[in-house]
């Protein structure tokens, strides 16, 4: 039973006056940085050592453990070198990241590909899916195979394609089942296949009536695959919100959705994987919407992975100096520090926004509007929260439901005295894990000292054992010695 | 450490000194229409009150050492200001109007630690001083003297009245409607011969009566609430409780007993009643947050005011119900709260999403 | 008077008994409070408080005649348990404890392998052998300092903990009053 709306949310500015320029194939440029680390989980070992040769669709990192992912090369050339870069993260901390020089052949190895992957079995799809480093291209970076084989073992009978987009701007999604919407159409059967054949749902958001058409037409002959038309409403797309709008039913928290039986998956991840279990194409390219008002050619790219934004950016052209460059969205994007950072996996918006596009407003008093408890999709109070976090009352904070924040930025955006909201969760989650880390840290500690302790106490106690043992041993002799002095002397009198 | 802006990027147009212009764009017909009546001595009060009252706020931010520009400009002081002129006899002398705001804006609200700090409405809370320390000066209504005709005073004779006070108190003052109804109710007249000498509902809804500038137009003050409605900047929950709880009781009482309960109408049209519910009781600060919290507010107040009005020792009860609630707001919010996505939610919550299911 | 004087006389014997009784039956077991706070503290015994060890530590806090703030290596986490336990509300803008973590490090070109700092070490968290250069165990060095002193060549430091992408986080946003404001 589908809701009528989600809760809360807001309606910002679309600006998506990318959604009819067609997609650009960038050229790889002469670097391409890849940081071991593009997703969630542990990051991927390096399979090539420096100044190993390398073809366009190698694995040159794999995944270690079961949640991680393989990266390959997205171009042919050698490993440069395997340093620290800075990671697209707010903080542009760096991270371990394989630098590869494009030799611009192009080389690749021959792969062979299945005469009809439709035939293929859920479990052989999961694993070409884990073989081509495949991860959640909403921007979530979750291994999808792992989500696959996580949806076989729970046997879900929902499978949601979600084609919402709801950031302001981003229209990678968009493009992409407008233009290649044959190839995500091949990538949604395969995803049904993979998880035995459910009741597929393509969600679009209503501000795309060209892509709902087309995917219509598209899905007409397939029984179970149909396209529900969404409203136009942030955050639709959040996992949890668009679940609930479409089943009606909502993820407990600290569940996940497949223990609903729900799977879902973003229309950048069908298309990828349409490409590596059809044609053998591992992930090595996304689309990415570059955009913002100081962009000179704002478009939809296809970007090789690893590619530097400031590279990026300067294909596109500046008008000038942008005041902020994000990855990601307006909404929940990251400001990024500088733009030496690379396009990873996740990476579905690329803006260069200019001064006044920026939200630069003074921040007042808050005056207890409840604009933000109206516009949480959660339910949450995020003015009481923030009040708490102000004076780091973190497990108030926790209690009224910090934890369930997804830091959809809808409170902040809806806030008419400005104060910065997301920040202030973003504190406190921070605040949490930090907490968290130290926890462990400290129960580790405590262990060694008492280890220690144990031990010291053993050692003394050996100690003194010996001691014992050789005084004993000490006056035995003397006590021996002593008898034969007797005997000699008994002997001598005698 | 770099200290990154956090997302979003983004942000909506409102901002707090948009919505208070545009509350005090929807009070300006019932302001101006309320004005017009009264004459001179009500502009010059009205003007006294919302002045001394941003001076007030001045003087508090410069010696709290706060942006005393910045946050002048939010309008805050000024509203509040204008809401507690609303709520004086149009022809009250002028210290009532500067001690009302110093009440409102220093004892009221800059106490607490300015604005979204205060646990009570200003202008409520300086209304309820002034009522009950200058009773006299409280309840000098007049009739309506429209600017032009015979009996308004001119510029001059309406400063004097704002400066000195009424010249000769008895001969121009009379009772508000609801004063007049609690009267005579008293001496035991009843209550379809009482109105059917003096009250008008048309005049009543219009606003050609006598009463506060707030009390006269009662639709005025309801069109002014629905554009704020209609922007968005009130809830609906309020309002629409309050108003329906007093029509409730209204209708109840008096259909039981039509000689001593004034109908739905009756308790609509007079009093504070239609600024009370759009302007007073949604004050954001001092209202719950969650929707049902609002409604529990409304009926909360509704009903207080009902009672006061009908069994009370005064005539009209809004600003003393809006704060009775005002102080009962903590109590709803921590008890009524949006049910968190993915957890069970109360008790309460979960009856009722069963009955749903199952109804 | 007299039955004035016997009526209150009972009614204080009475009531002095009761209370004798209560006292006796619905004892309250002691508060085992000093336990809690030995349990919570490190135990590494390092002295940076000033008191011989953590369980004297522990005792003037329950005593409140130490601050809570007294004890580097436990750091917030410590100081909000300890304010958790006790009841008490701490502020941390009034703290003068260095919040920022430290942990020992061994300079490599001026450690003889002495071994005198990882015998001193409460956590075992040094690592090495004589003669041999000695190094320090990040995870499982707690900051205690105990290292430091014994050290012949002072080629043990205590030093910030580095700011990775694994313990990087959000900075607390600017109360309003300290905000630049815009003209």
């Amino acid at each position: 039973m589908p809701k009528l709306s989600i809760r809360g949310g807001v309606h910002p500015d679309e600006h998506k006056l990318t959604n009819e320029i067609t997609i650009t194939r960038v050229p790889t440029p002469e670097r391409l940085y890849l940081p071991l680390k593009q997703h969630i989980g542990a990051p991927a070992a390096p399979d090539k050592v420096i100044h190993e040769i390398i073809h366009k669709g190698q694995i040159i990192a794999r995944a270690q453990g079961s949640v991680s992912a393989n990266i390959h090369a997205p171009c042919s050339g050698y490993v440069e070198q395997i340093t620290d870069w800075a990671a697209p993260h707010p903080s542009g901390l760096p991270t371990r990241t394989m630098v590869l020089v494009n030799d611009g052949r192009e080389l690749r190895d021959d792969v062979s590909t299945p005469v009809n992957p439709l035939f293929l079995r859920p479990e052989v799809i999961a694993e070409r899916v884990s073989q081509a480093g495949i991860v959640g291209l909403g921007g979530a970076t979750f291994p999808s195979a792992v989500k696959l084989t996580l949806g076989q073992s729970r046997n879900t009978p929902v499978l949601i394609i979600n084609g919402c987009e709801c950031e302001p701007y981003l229209t990678c999604d968009d493009r992409l089942m407008q233009e290649r919407t044959q190839a995500v159409m091949d990538g949604i059967q395969l995803l049904a296949q993979a998880l035995y054949g459910p009741d597929t749902i393509i969600a679009i958001e209503r501000n795309k009536p060209e892509a709902i058409r087309l995917m219509e037409i598209a899905c007409k002959d397939f029984g179970n695959i149909r396209v529900m038309a969404v409203p136009t409403r942030y955050p639709m797309g959040s996992e949890k919100q668009l679940i609930e709008y479409i089943t009606g039913r909502q993820v407990p928290a600290g569940k996940l959705s497949a223990d609903i039986g729900v799977t879902l998956h973003n229309i950048s991840t069908a298309y990828a994987i349409s490409n590596a279990v059809r044609h053998g194409k591992p992930l090595t390219h996304r689309i990415v919407t570059v955009a913002g008002d100081a962009v000179k050619r704002p478009g939809n790219y296809e970007v090789p992975i690893g590619m530097l934004i400031s590279d990026l950016l300067a294909f596109c052209g500046l008008k000038e100096e942008p005041q902020r460059i994000l990855m990601g969205g307006p909404m929940m994007g990251q400001a990024l520090p500088h733009a030496e950072i690379p396009i990873t996996k996740g990476c579905n918006g690329v803006l260069a926004m200019s001064r006044a596009e920026v939200k630069n407003s003074t921040e007042h008093p808050c005056i207890r509007c409840a604009s933000c408890v109206d516009a949480c999709p959660i339910g949450l109070s995020p003015l009481t929260m923030a009040a708490m976090l102000k004076k780091d009352k973190l497990d108030q904070a926790v209690d009224i439901g910090l934890k369930d924040c997804i830091l959809c930025g809808s409170c902040s955006f809806a806030c008419p005295s400005a104060i910065p909201l997301v920040h202030y969760f973003n504190y406190g989650k921070g605040e949490l894990l930090i907490r968290g880390q130290q926890q462990q840290k400290d129960d580790e500690i405590k262990r060694l000292i008492q280890g220690r302790q144990v031990r010291m106490a053993q050692q003394e106690k050996e100690k003194e054992e010996m001691i014992a043992k050789r005084m004993q041993a000490i006056a035995k002799r003397k006590a021996a010695e002593k008898a034969a002095a007797e005997q000699n002397s008994e002997k001598e009198i005698a | 450490m770099i200290r990154p802006p956090s997302s979003p990027h983004i942000a909506g147009r409102s901002s707090v000194p948009l919505v208070m212009l545009l509350v005090l764009l929807s009070l300006l017909p019932g302001t101006m229409l309320g004005i017009y009546q009264f004459g001179w001595p009500a502009l010059f009060l009205f003007l006294i009150t919302i002045g001394s009252a941003v001076l007030f706020e001045a003087i508090c931010l410069k010696i709290a050492g706060k942006p005393v520009r910045l946050y002048c400009m939010d309008f805050s002081a000024l509203l509040t200001g204008w809401l507690l002129a609303m709520t004086l006899p149009p022809w009250a002398p002028w210290w009532i109007g500067v001690l009302g705001s110093f009440c409102a804006i220093v004892i009221g609200k800059q106490i607490f630690g300015g604005i979204g700090q205060n646990p009570f409405n200003p202008a409520m809370l300086a209304r309820t001083v002034l009522l009950v320390s200058f009773p006299l000066e409280m309840t000098s209504w007049i009739a309506p003297r429209p600017f032009g005709t015979a009996d308004a005073p001119d510029a001059a004779a309406g400063w004097s009245i704002t400066a000195n006070g009424i010249p000769d108190l008895d001969a121009v003052t009379s009772a508000s409607s609801l004063g007049h109804l609690r009267t005579e109710l008293g001496r035991g007249e009843l209550l379809p011969d009482i109105l059917s000498s003096t009250y008008d509902p048309l005049a009543s809804a219009i606003g050609t009566i006598n009463g506060s500038l707030g009390e006269t137009s009662a639709i005025l003050f309801l069109l002014g609430g629905l554009f704020l409605l209609y922007k968005r900047i009130i809830s609906w929950h309020i309002p629409v409780a309050i108003l329906t709880t007093v029509a409730a009781m209204a209708s109840i009482f008096s259909l039981h007993d039509p000689d001593h309960y004034a109908g739905p109408l009756f308790h609509l049209l007079n009093g504070g009643l239609m600024l009370g519910a759009f302007y007073i009781a949604t004050d954001p600060v001092t209202s719950p947050v969650s929707n049902l919290g609002k409604i529990i507010f409304g009926i909360g107040a509704g009903l207080l005011l009902f009672i006061i009005r009908t069994w009370g020792s005064y005539p009209e009860g809004m600003a003393f119900s809006v704060l009775l609630m005002n102080a009962a707001t903590p109590l709803i919010d921590h008890y009524i709260k949006p049910r968190i996505y993915g957890h069970p939610g109360s008790r309460i919550g979960q009856f009722f999403r069963k009955l749903k299911k199952e109804g | 008077m007299i039955e004035g004087i016997a009526t209150l006389a009972t009614l204080g014997f009475t009531l002095g008994l009761f209370l004798a009784l209560a006292a006796r039956f619905l004892k309250v077991e002691a508060d085992p409070i000093v336990d809690d706070i030995t349990a919570m503290l490190p135990g590494s015994n390092c002295g940076q408080c000033g008191f011989a060890g953590c369980g004297q530590a522990a005792e003037a806090m329950a005593e409140g005649t130490a601050t809570l703030d007294i004890c580097p290596p436990g750091g917030k986490g410590l100081i909000e348990n300890l304010a958790a336990r006790l009841g008490v509300d701490w502020d941390f803008s009034n703290s003068t404890t260095n919040t920022v973590p430290m942990l020992a490090y061994v300079q490599e070109a001026t450690c003889i392998g002495c071994t005198r700092c990882f015998k001193a070490c409460p956590t075992d968290a040094i690592i090495g052998a004589p003669k041999q250069m000695h190094s320090v165990i990040d995870s499982a060095c707690n900051g205690c300092t105990l290292c430091i002193d014994v050290c012949p060549t002072e080629c043990l430091q205590m030093v910030e903990v580095k700011t990775t992408l694994t313990n990087w986080r959000w900075n607390k946003p600017l109360p309003l009053a300290q905000l630049p404001l815009a003209a």
